[in-house]
C-alpha cells in the first residue's frame, strides 16, 4: 500500500493559511533567479534554493523564484539574481545558504544591494 | 556530484529544458536483487537516434555557452564504477527515459542524498510542470503526485514557498519511514 499524503487536514490548513497570506501582499513583484545548470547544482545551488524558499516562507513577500541553466559563469556558481521592479538586475556569486537571509532582508526587502557578494549588474 | 540526488536533479533539468510537462522519477532499492535502479522519464521533445548515441560523450551538448556537457557523462561514470549502466530510450516528439542501475552494495556507490530537496527544487518557478515520484525500498513504496496535490491546494499554487517547504518536510519524513522499515 502506497503511503500517499496521509494528512489531508495538514494540506487543507496549509492551503487556507497560504491563501490568506497571499491576499495580504501588495506592490510589484520581485524576481529571484537561481542558476541550476550542472555547474550550479554541483556547487551547491540546491541548498541555496532551499534556503531561499525557507526565508520566503517565513516572510510572506511578493517574490517569484525562478531558475535558469548555465550562463557561462560556472566558476562563480551558485549564482543568484535579484530583479526588483524598475531596478537593475543584480547578480550575486558564490552564494551560500548563509548569505540568503542577508540578500533577502537587505536587498529584496529594503532595496540595498549586498555589495560584497555582487559579481555582475545588468541595466 | 557527491549524491545521487544531485544527479537526479541535474538530469531532470534536461527534461525541463526539453519542454516536458510531466516528469516521472522512480527509485527502486532492492536488496534481494542487490540493485539500485533510478529512472527519469519525461514527455519532452525527445532526441533522435544520432543524438542518443553520443549523449554519454562529454563533448556532446545542446547548450550554447560552451562545448561540453557533463550531466549524463558524470552519471554514466558513476554507474559504471558501481558495476551498473545507463540506458537511454528516446523518441523525437514523445520524450526520453534515462535508466541508471547500480550494484546496491557496491563500495563506491554514492549516498542517495537529499531527495526531498531535489524534488522540491525541480518544482520551483514551474507551475505548469508535474512530477510523479515513486520510491520503492524492498517492495514498500512512497508515491508523490503533484497533480493530486495541486487539485487539493487549488487556488494556492504549488510553487508558493510555504507549500514547497511543507512538501520538503513531508517527503523527508516519509522517506525516513521508508528507510526505517516502519
Amino acid at each position: 500500500m502506497a503511503n500517499k499524503l496521509q494528512n489531508l487536514d495538514d494540506l487543507r490548513r496549509l492551503r487556507e493559511e497560504t491563501k490568506q497570506s497571499m491576499l495580504s501582499r501588495h506592490g510589484a513583484e520581485t524576481q529571484i533567479i537561481v542558476g541550476m545548470g550542472t555547474c550550479g547544482i554541483a556547487s551547491g545551488a540546491r541548498e541555496v534554493m532551499a534556503a531561499i524558499l525557507e526565508e520566503l516562507a517565513k516572510r510572506n513577500l511578493n517574490v517569484t523564484v525562478l531558475q535558469t541553466g548555465c550562463i557561462g559563469m560556472c566558476e562563480k556558481e551558485p549564482l543568484v539574481d535579484v530583479v526588483r521592479p524598475g531596478e537593475n538586475r543584480i547578480t550575486y556569486g558564490n552564494v551560500t545558504p548563509r548569505d540568503v537571509p542577508r540578500i533577502i532582508g537587505q536587498h529584496v526587502v529594503n532595496g540595498q544591494i549586498v555589495e560584497d557578494l555582487v559579481v555582475g549588474r545588468v541595466d | 556530484m557527491e549524491e545521487l540526488a544531485l544527479h537526479i536533479l541535474d538530469l531532470a533539468q534536461n527534461s525541463l529544458a526539453a519542454g516536458a510537462s510531466l516528469i516521472i522519477i522512480v527509485i527502486n532499492e532492492d536488496a534481494a536483487t542487490n540493485l539500485l535502479t533510478i529512472s527519469i522519464e519525461d514527455n519532452g521533445c525527445g532526441m533522435d537516434s544520432e543524438l542518443v548515441k553520443c549523449v554519454l560523450d562529454p563533448f556532446t551538448t545542446t547548450r550554447t555557452t560552451r562545448r561540453v556537457g557533463l550531466g549524463l557523462p558524470l552519471l554514466y561514470m558513476t554507474a559504471r564504477q558501481c558495476d551498473g549502466d545507463v540506458e537511454i530510450l528516446s523518441r523525437v516528439g514523445q520524450g526520453t527515459k534515462v535508466t541508471a542501475t547500480f550494484r546496491l552494495d557496491h563500495w563506491d556507490l554514492p549516498p542517495l542524498g537529499d531527495l526531498a530537496t531535489t524534488m522540491v527544487s525541480l518544482l520551483v518557478g514551474r507551475p505548469d510542470v508535474d512530477l510523479l515520484y515513486r520510491h520503492v525500498v524492498d517492495g514498500r513504496e512512497f508515491i508523490l503526485d503533484t497533480r493530486e496535490l495541486k487539485a487539493e491546494l487549488d487556488p494556492v499554487p504549488l510553487t508558493e514557498p510555504k507549500v514547497l517547504t511543507f512538501l520538503r518536510t513531508h517527503i523527508k519524513s516519509e522517506l525516513a519511514k521508508l528507510h526505517g522499515g516502519e
